[in-house]
């Protein structure tokens, strides 16, 4: 059995071990050695992270109705956070690296183009997420409120799914493994709610 | 004796065609028989200054051949340069058949033997919105057309990469439906800046660039350039290309370099060129404009995109 005070222990491990890569990624590409086409290679690494750590936010709630993994759910709030920078990282790469804050060009990107599109609602849909993160927000809007809020996690994984799967040319295996992944957390999640034993009885 | 369909050029296509070969063509890109052709890259590479232009610089042979889309080793840029090790592009054959005078399959040694083979400086655009400037050695498409004695039904030429899942290991998943095609019409293949390399910086072509012999049309998408070509078939029809029939509303057959026609999944306006932090405008027909234009006066470029 895991206490809740093990899994905060480990937070600063997890906290170290999860801002690494984009510390990483950053120094090589100031010292040139993200490859050939750098920008594209920071671009691609941070959002991968990013689908991966909305992933794991949505593990970590199934993994805590394991009995000895219930306290899991404590690290829930970090890594979600963490994804939200990651994403941050990846847009603003996008928008200042790649197209040099060219609004009108970006406008019309998000606008015309359906991958893009999906990844900036997705982007959008966090902000709510990640700003009713705090204890405080939660007394505020009041428990019953903030989960419907946050039930926006559901639409934000599997837009970002789709920004990733529609992205690939060819081969497709990488983002339908993502895919596949998120739909099983949801349909668990569905399952449990139809499952649920009725509280009037 | 049959007319072949190479020499029948309208006469106004002819004059125009001896005009710009005259011109900009030859002073800028054509005829230099390169003696150097397999000297040191890394010590040469001012040799192919006098093609380029004041807004290009070459990419370097490592940018060339560690950046590639060649999905017959693998869908990654890298991967390409990571998995070619095992590919054996000697001795090579390439078949040639259809609607030919006599089909027949020539050795590579053969071809070579009967062509000049020059230096050729060209811009290359992705369909994913990068670009690379790449010294190319190879012969004139038309070369080969010449030997191959089409007749003057084919109005279409087919190309088609080998088969070798042993040796390809990206070949082993269907990602595409094997083996790779592409095509060009008639009038594409024979103009003169369509070539067929068979090196790059003045080495023999390496693996992952599509060795031994590869396609390279300048002013369309590097998807068009097809590698490691096995067979050339001549057709009276258009022929079927593997990108046109993985995802037609994507990319057709023609994919000539158009900044005012986007693909769904990138604007074509810009591009990045490797090696440089800002983008770059995307030059129509990727800036062939003069030479290649008058092919498609009479095609409206954005239903045949």
């Amino acid at each position: 059995m895991f206490s809740t005070r093990n899994f905060n222990r480990s937070k600063p491990v997890l906290f170290i071990l999860i801002l690494f890569p984009s510390l990483l990624w950053a120094y090589q590409f100031v010292t040139g050695n993200l490859g050939v086409n750098p920008i594209e290679k920071l671009m691609d690494e941070l959002g991968l992270m990013a689908l991966r750590l909305i992933i794991i936010t949505l593990m970590i709630t199934t993994l805590s109705n394991i009995k000895p993994l219930k306290s899991i759910v404590v690290l829930r709030r970090m890594i979600g956070l963490f994804a939200f920078y990651y994403v941050c990282l990846h847009f603003s790469t996008y928008i200042v690296l790649d197209h040099f804050l060219d609004m009108k060009f970006i406008i019309q990107d998000i606008i015309k183009r359906p991958f893009i599109t999906f990844g900036f609602i997705s982007f959008l849909f966090l902000i709510p997420l990640a700003s009713t993160s705090t204890n405080k927000m939660i007394k505020r809007l009041g428990f019953k409120l903030w989960k419907k809020i946050h039930y926006l996690i559901y639409p934000v994984a599997i837009l970002a799914s789709m920004h990733f799967y529609v992205l690939v040319r060819a081969d497709k295996t990488e983002p339908v493994i993502y895919m596949g992944i998120i739909i099983l957390l949801l349909l668990h999640r569905i399952f449990k709610r139809l499952t649920r034993p009725q509280l009037a009885q | 004796m049959k007319i072949l369909s190479s020499e029948i050029t309208p006469y106004k296509t002819y004059l125009n065609r001896r005009k710009f070969i005259k011109g900009s063509l030859a002073s800028a890109l054509l005829a230099t028989v390169s003696s150097s052709a397999f000297a040191n890259h890394d010590n040469n590479s001012s040799i192919y200054n006098k093609y380029l232009n004041e807004n290009d610089k070459l990419n370097s042979y490592e940018e060339i051949t560690t950046y590639n889309n060649f999905y017959e080793f693998g869908t990654h840029k890298k991967h390409p340069h990571l998995n070619s090790g095992n590919f054996k592009p000697r001795p090579w054959t390439i078949k040639i058949d259809g609607l030919v005078k006599k089909p027949q399959t020539f050795d590579l040694e053969k071809i070579l033997s009967n062509v000049t083979i020059e230096d050729r400086v060209y811009r290359l655009r992705c369909v994913e919105a990068w670009s690379m400037v790449i010294p190319w050695q190879g012969f004139q498409l038309s070369e080969l057309i010449k030997m191959a004695e089409p007749l003057s039904s084919a109005k279409y030429v087919q190309f088609v990469t080998v088969f070798r899942p042993e040796e390809m290991p990206g070949q082993q998943k269907r990602t595409i439906i094997w083996p790779y095609r592409e095509g060009l019409r008639m009038d594409e293949a024979m103009n003169p800046l369509t070539i067929l390399a068979t090196g790059l910086y003045g080495h023999e072509m390496p693996n992952q660039n599509g060795a031994p012999i590869r396609l390279v049309v300048p002013w369309k998408y590097g998807f068009k350039s097809i590698k490691s070509i096995v067979e050339i078939r001549f057709l009276d029809t258009q022929p079927e290309t593997s990108w046109e029939t993985l995802a037609p509303w994507e990319y057709g057959f023609y994919a000539n370099v158009n900044p005012n026609v986007n693909h769904p999944r990138w604007s074509q306006g810009t591009e990045r060129r490797i090696g440089e932090f800002k983008r770059r405008e995307t030059l129509m027909f990727n800036g062939y404009e003069k030479e290649v234009a008058h092919l498609y006066k009479d095609l409206d470029l954005t239903k045949f995109y």
